[in-house]
């Protein structure tokens, strides 16, 4: 259905909200449209109405890119609902188009039959031209797939803050907050708590905060007023009732990653020093942890990616937890220290924030190409700890993880997270830190019998002694140690047995994590589709999709990359296919043909956009039957 | 019973390591070994708050020879690590030992940068001139012209001054001396650890294998009275066999001159002071060099500002709370809501 104009049909009114089981949201407009920020607020606004939910900010590589332009388009999905959400969802119901620009960029993801809300007021001929129009859609039947909801959001943004005597520019820049109100008012969301964020976030500026507000309550009153007219009465989607009990936010894969380190040190009983060099999408864990201080946490902004890893390595060494942060470029310069710090055997986490690459690639666009780099990408036989999150609130625990394993194993542990995950929020059960078993660690005090490399029979883990302490004084370095002395050797056989030990000592961690589960569907049978990372929920609701249409198919997904779960060998053995979907061109693929021979075969895509669940069940699908 | 026993004064000895020292033999390196345990004797160091932390090259061999904390560890990169210990733990002290290429080539950003955020530690940078450890190519400090395995006609480049370098990375200690001068050096060291903040010290080191008398020309001993002069605060800058030469400013010039007391009515108040909270002069005495000017050593600069570690604490005090933080809490501020048990 499409009306040319909102509020012309004569309807009945009184109708009831249409109840909806769950919806999927696209704000776009112009980067400095701040449609980030109305995301943002939606997403608070869907959890505390009791949604389940996830989000996807999708944002330009440009700070500033022109006004207008398909390329300075910024956008912000959300799926709500009360079943459970395991995406920020395929097509969307409903997209808001704030100008022309955003409107072409975006189309072609709206259902058939969606929602269009757009301004208006922002169809001008230049901006239509901008975009690429070369006549106005909202007047030339092309939306007519669609029920277009047509308001000129501009002027009845500057009506609406008229009273607050704010300049055209700024009165200008509430359209977003009147066109969330209005937003609020289809899904029946509650302004409260955007009206007490524009208070605190404009304190200094109170007069920009209550026209924001003037325009978040008239967007609101405009869709009450209009509905009876249109017959449209807004939707209701009911709280969701699966959830488990408890205390809940919605938390960012960035947020939650810091907050994980921070409760990781703590488990550990150490000090964290976390030393980074800003990169995209890497950099707000970094923000996040510079505002801790008081949670026994320091940060370092190092001059490069290389005295990031070195500070840390530094910072270990002499006796808190040295964490890292960055995104692939950045890893690959830190490759060098990461190989000292395998050497000298000693805790560091080193967190990649992956990015769509090679070089500087699409830097604000997700990829899951660096699994790779994580596992081999170091000179020689230098193995590591490999751990994967799949979901925003996944990385509390993948972080807490990593700093167990780090700490209790003298090792460096890369985490995966990537842009997706970094940046996009899901509602999460707050956990009580109190309640995870702590895993303190101990200091070497004790001179007898002491050198640098002395071992711990049952992990293999060396003695951590830090400077300070009297009579262990003793010399690392990245020279090769002796295995009974921890002096320089360069005997050749003490190296065959230091890097046999090594790298048994990462192999013996696989009977230090839980074994591998089936996320969903069988334990055997005919095809187990194997993911890592941010393809969780894609992947998850995928094969559920295909369980419920009669499909004999699992979903096994990884968070221990290396080493993999100790059942993972046989777990494989059980299918007669294994299918691996990721977003790069077939790296875990390698990876498990090489380590189990399975004749596993890819589903890879790069085109900076997170799986849709259409399009896994139809590549799994297709394999299936193939 | 628990009483405390003052530590016993140690030794030079004390400070070394029962391995084999690697250098070649007569290279310069081992007087500077020397020098530095003997300062650590002479300054009461003890050995398990004392850290030594290099890069790579035969200088970054130096942590294994000492009887402290060591910390050998990648190419250029041994200032970041000190500053990562520094982090960690300020109360260790921190020595950080690099050559010219690790210091100045591959290193030399994090040189800059450890210097102006004034990491409180000592910097040695053992100036050879060359690569020693892969067998002689030549350097940043190498002087145009230099034939090496790498330069077999000749170098191009033009070399880079250490100290010069130092100044202006924002360094606030700055200093030089000599592997030869074993008086000198401990004295030198001494100074630079009781210097708080960064502490910057080239060592003109002899490399016997491939750059063999590069410094000679005022480092041999004929060359000592006439081609050196060890700098000292608050007493004129005078140089020569009977101490009958100096250094001179023209009024409105910006240039030093060497001038001969009692030629052209020059007497000994008209030579300069050194004043070593005077970064101009520190810098002008970093650049001289012969054969018409003598060659500076001693403590060029020093002028004491906060340190690094200081500084971290001062923003860390302006945290909004000082007690600290329930993570726990944390997590639950903001906006939560309550999913109920179902009944
Ligand atoms: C990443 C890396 N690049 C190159 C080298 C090889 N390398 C080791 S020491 C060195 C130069 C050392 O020269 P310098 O710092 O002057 O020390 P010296 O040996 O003269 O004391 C080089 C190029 C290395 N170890 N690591
Ligand atoms: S090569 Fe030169 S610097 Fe290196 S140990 Fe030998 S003499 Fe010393
Ligand atoms: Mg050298």
């Amino acid at each position: 259905m499409s009306t040319n104009t909102a509020f012309k049909n004569e309807a009945p009114n009184e109708a009831p909200r249409q109840s909806l089981d769950s919806a999927v949201v696209r704000f776009a407009g112009d980067s400095g449209d701040g449609m980030q920020v109305t995301g943002g607020q939606f997403t608070l606004s869907a959890a505390l109405a009791g949604n389940n939910l996830a989000t996807f900010p999708d944002f330009p590589a440009e700070i500033r890119a022109p006004v207008g332009t398909t390329f300075g388009v910024s956008s912000f999905q959300i799926n709500f609902g009360s079943s459970v959400i395991k995406t920020s969802g395929d097509d969307f119901d409903l997209l808001v188009a704030m100008n022309p620009a955003a409107l072409f960029v975006e189309l072609k993801g709206l259902k058939q039959g969606g929602i269009i809300v757009v301004d208006k007021g922002s169809f001008s001929d230049r901006n239509l031209r901008k975009a690429g129009y070369e006549e106005n859609p909202l007047e030339n039947g092309t939306l007519d797939a669609y029920r277009l909801i047509q308001l000129d959001i501009s002027q009845l943004t500057l009506d609406a803050v008229k009273e607050h005597g704010l300049s055209n520019k700024e009165a200008l820049r509430c359209k977003n907050f009147w066109t969330l109100g209005y937003v609020y008012w289809m899904f029946a969301h509650k302004r409260k708590e955007t009206i007490d964020f524009l208070r605190t976030k404009f304190a200094k500026r109170p007069d920009i905060a209550e026209a924001n507000i003037s325009a978040l309550n008239a967007g609101h009153s405009l869709g009450e007023t209009s509905e009876a007219a249109d017959g449209f009465q807004g939707f209701a989607i009911p709280k969701s009732e699966d959830a488990a009990p408890g205390l809940y936010r919605t938390v960012m894969g960035s947020e939650a990653l810091a907050w994980g380190l921070t409760a990781g040190a703590q488990l550990a009983n150490l000090h964290m020093t976390f030393c980074s060099y800003p990169i995209t999408p890497a950099s707000s864990v970094l923000h996040q942890l510079s505002n801790m201080s008081e949670y026994n946490v320091s940060t370092f902004q190092a001059e490069d990616e290389i005295a990031a890893v070195c500070a840390a390595i530094g910072a270990s060494y002499a006796g808190t937890l040295g964490v890292t942060s960055s995104s692939g470029p950045g890893i690959a310069l830190k490759g060098e220290a990461i190989g000292l710090a395998i050497g000298i055997e000693i805790p560091l986490v080193v967190v990649n924030t992956q990015r769509a690459g090679p070089s500087t690639g699409l830097p604000t666009k997700t990829e899951q190409s660096d699994l790779y780099q994580a596992v081999y990408g170091r000179n020689a036989d230098s193995p590591l700890v490999v751990l994967a999150a799949r979901s925003p609130a996944h990385c509390f625990e993948v972080a807490v993880e990593a700093v167990r394993l780090a700490t209790k194993y003298m090792t460096p542990v890369m985490v995966l997270s990537d842009g997706y995950i970094g940046n996009a929020a899901e509602p999460w059960l707050i956990p009580d830190i109190n309640a995870i078993e702590p895993f303190p660690v101990t200091f070497r005090a004790d001179p007898e019998g002491f050198h640098p490399f002395v071992r711990d029979e049952e992990t293999l883990a060396r003695a951590w002694a830090i400077p300070g302490t009297p009579e262990l004084m003793h010399r690392i370095g990245g020279i090769e140690k002796d295995y009974d002395t921890g002096h320089i050797s360069y005997d050749p056989s003490n190296h065959q047995k230091m890097t046999d030990t090594r790298a048994a000592k990462i192999k013996g961690i696989a009977n230090d994590i839980p074994a591998q589960t089936i996320a969903a569907g069988p334990d055997g049978g005919s095809v187990a589709v194997v993911g890592w990372g941010s393809t969780y929920g894609s992947i998850n609701r995928a094969v559920s999709n295909l369980l419920d249409q009669g499909k004999q198919v699992s979903h096994i997904h990884l968070t221990n990359i290396w080493p993999l779960p100790a059942n993972l060998g046989e777990l494989l053995a059980g299918f007669d296919k294994v299918l691996v979907p990721e977003m790069n061109t077939g790296q875990l693929l390698t990876i498990l043909r090489s380590e189990y021979l399975v004749p596993a075969k890819g589903i890879n895509k790069v085109n900076g956009q997170p799986f849709k669940i259409r399009e896994l069940e139809q590549a799994i699908t297709a394999e299936m039957e193939g | 019973m628990n009483s405390v026993t003052p530590p016993a004064k140690l030794t030079p000895k004390d400070f070394a390591t029962d391995q084999e020292v690697r250098w070649c033999p007569g290279c310069g390196d081992y007087a500077i070994l020397k020098g530095v345990q003997k300062t650590l004797a002479d300054i009461g160091a003890r050995p398990e708050k004392t850290v030594f932390i290099s890069g790579i090259g035969c200088a970054a061999r130096f942590p294994y020879y000492m009887a402290t904390y060591g910390f050998h560890t990648i190419h250029g990169r041994a200032p970041t690590f000190a500053t990562g210990v520094k982090l960690a733990n300020p109360d260790l002290d921190v020595w950080v030992v690099s050559g010219d290429g690790d210091a100045l080539s591959i290193g030399g950003n994090h040189l800059i940068h450890m210097l102006r955020r004034n990491v409180n530690l000592q910097f040695l940078l053992f100036n050879n001139e060359i690569y020693g450890l892969t067998k002689g190519q030549y350097s940043p400090t190498s002087r145009a012209g230099t034939r090496s395995p790498s330069t077999p006609l000749g170098s191009v480049d033009n070399p880079i001054s250490a100290t010069q370098l130092a100044l202006a990375s924002g360094a606030r200690f700055v200093a030089r001396s000599i592997d030869n001068q074993i008086k000198h050096m401990p004295v030198v060291l001494a100074r630079a650890h009781a210097h708080a903040g960064a502490s910057f010290v080239e060592i003109f080191q002899n490399c016997i294998v491939y750059n063999d008398g590069v410094f000679n020309d005022f480092t041999a001993k004929d060359k000592v009275a006439n081609q050196q002069i060890a700098v000292e605060n608050g007493q004129p800058l005078l140089f020569g066999t009977n101490k009958q030469k100096g250094l001179y400013i023209q009024p409105a010039a910006f240039e030093i001159e060497v001038v001969t007391l009692g030629e052209n009515g020059i007497t000994e108040a008209d030579v300069l002071v050194h004043d070593e909270t005077n970064k101009v002069l520190a810098t002008l005495l970093a650049g001289l060099q012969g054969p018409d000017f003598p060659v500076a050593i001693g403590v060029l600069y020093c002028d004491p500002a906060p340190s690094y570690e200081e500084g971290v604490q001062v923003v860390k005090d302006r945290a909004p709370s000082k007690t600290e933080g329930d993570l726990n809490a944390l997590l639950r501020t903001g906006h939560t809501w309550q999913v109920d048990a179902k009944s």
